[in-house]
């Protein structure tokens, strides 16, 4: 057991020296990978990232439900108490017609406009903050609403949030398939990479065979070298993609200053970064897999 | 150790390297293949190191018949044997030394027993001094004695040479004659194909005689 971990420390190491005597060659090789990475793992970090703005701009949900003209104080305290039982209710917040009137004058800035009116338009109203977030049981509960009786017209604030979330998911599946379609790009490098391997060591393979080597023995440093340039390719991509949100940061900070807000650019979290290593480590592993299974056995000793 | 039934071998093309043979070598002894070249000696040693299989017939090494082995046990048997070539297939990307250590890596060997091994084997055919040379400086019998340093720093049971001696000239082919017979005095079976007249007259031992693809007797 000891004397296999060894001996795949031994092929690591001489995979790595490999790797650093062709350091042109190997250098090239990683930074294509890298960039083929970077670029759908780039998009998954900007979408990332629009989402926690949107959800940040978004807040949290919230039901308007507007009474009935002219409905009763009891009636109003008996419609509050049913909204505080509900069970889909966090708690509510009662604003009068009179105060609603008075934040229309001071936020809007329609002052002259509003007091040109000779009566108060508004209607009582009831903001309501549920506790489940997720679109469906939101609409639920606005359903519900709109069928009591003193309800005039209840509104969910969320069709924007609904569009946002049609066009992220639209976005996701672009990133997905330019992720797919350079993934393969990773393995097609790295099975060229090992195929041009195995024709220049081709006599070491046919004499290892001659000697008694198993194919998993002469498989091994191949796929290790896959492995390897794989991985070091996915950390390519992430000092590209580090070193991008660095600047992005830099010339966004003066754009945000100018809305007043403290918006950054997050990076990659550590287990994103770690699943990113992983894949394009075994992508390297599988490429290399396919061109070994394609063109070993075709060195066979005469 | 070795036994030959019957064997038949045509390569594509219908040419018959082999025809009919069989005959048996026992552990420990040490046999000369003779015949001119073409007479099928690379063949019959290529069929017990199983890289060719016969059309008919069987050839079983150490108990195993080679035709019916899995692909995934053909190492294991050819790990039982020492291989020397006629162009020693050295490799010429690394040193003497490590082209003696493939052997015992591909067999996961630790690694400082294996240096102690290759030092050894080094030492047995006179090249202990020239290790760190690669085998493109080396003189042609140099380079065969590496090979058959190579062959036996797996100690096996079993060495087979392919014309050892063919490109060398008297004095060189003696010595390395001497190291085979040496093995063979620690019971390592020897196959040795020649058709150096002079290895036969000065090392008596029983010769298997090919003539076109048939054994004489």
């Amino acid at each position: 057991m000891k004397n296999s971990a060894i001996q795949h420390l031994r092929v690591i190491r001489f995979t790595l020296q490999r790797l650093r005597n062709t350091p042109i060659a190997s250098l090239l090789n990683i930074l294509v990978i890298g960039i083929a990475l970077s670029l759908p793992i780039g998009g998954y970090v900007l979408l990332k990232n629009v989402q926690g703005l949107a959800e940040q701009m978004a807040g949290t949900p919230q039901i308007s439900a507007f009474l009935a003209m002219g409905t009763g104080p009891d009636e109003i305290a008996r419609i509050s108490k049913q909204l505080k039982d509900h069970a889909a209710v966090d708690h509510i917040e009662f604003v009068p017609r009179d105060l609603a009137l008075k934040q229309l004058q001071l936020s809007t800035g329609l002052a002259d406009v509003v007091g040109g009116l000779s009566q108060n338009p508004l209607p009582d109203a009831f903001i309501i903050y549920p506790i489940a977030l997720d679109a469906q049981k939101l609409e639920l509960l606005r359903d519900d609403l709109k069928s009591w009786p003193k309800f005039e017209h209840v509104q969910l604030d969320s069709a924007w949030a609904h569009k946002l979330e049609a066009l992220l998911k639209f976005a996701r599946l672009a990133v997905l398939i330019l992720a797919a379609m350079l993934s393969f790009a990773l393995v097609a490098i790295t099975f060229n990479t090992i195929r041009l391997q195995i024709l220049t060591q081709r006599d070491e393979i046919e004499v290892s065979k001659l000697i008694g080597a198993t194919n998993g023995f002469i498989r091994r440093p191949f796929l290790y070298f896959g492995l390897i340039q794989g991985m070091l390719g996915g950390a390519a991509a992430w000092l590209i993609i580090a070193s991008s949100l660095f600047l992005l940061n830099y010339s966004l900070a003066g754009l945000v200053q100018l809305y007043a807000s403290s918006f950054t650019l997050k990076h990659l979290s550590l287990g994103d970064s770690l699943t990113l290593l992983g894949f394009s480590s075994y992508l390297g592993w599988l490429g290399a897999w396919l061109s070994v299974s394609q063109h070993l056995w075709q060195i066979e000793p005469k | 150790m070795i036994k030959f039934n019957q064997v038949y071998k045509r390569y594509p093309g219908g040419y018959e390297a082999l025809k009919n043979l069989s005959f048996e070598i026992a552990e420990g002894e040490m046999v000369f293949l003779t015949g001119h070249s073409g007479a099928g000696k690379s063949t019959l040693l290529k069929l017990i190191a199983a890289i060719e299989r016969p059309n008919s017939g069987s050839v079983v090494v150490k108990g195993q018949n080679t035709k019916s082995l899995k692909s995934g046990a053909l190492p294991y048997l050819r790990r039982n044997l020492g291989l020397v070539f006629q162009d020693h297939k050295l490799l010429f990307d690394r040193n003497a030394f490590d082209n003696v250590m493939l052997p015992l890596q591909i067999c996961g060997f630790d690694h400082r027993e294996s240096a102690k091994r290759v030092r050894a084997a080094l030492d047995k055919v006179g090249l202990l001094k020239r290790e760190k040379a690669n085998p493109i400086a080396l003189s042609g019998g140099e380079q065969q004695r590496l090979c058959i340093a190579r062959a036996i720093v797996n100690r096996p049971t079993i060495l087979l040479a392919d014309e050892p001696t063919g490109n060398l000239d008297a004095e060189y082919s003696g010595e390395i004659m001497h190291i085979f017979k040496s093995f063979h005095q620690v019971g390592v079976t020897l196959l040795i194909s020649t058709h150096d007249e002079a290895v036969l007259r000065q090392f008596p031992a029983r010769a298997l005689a090919l003539k076109h693809g048939e054994l004489q007797t």
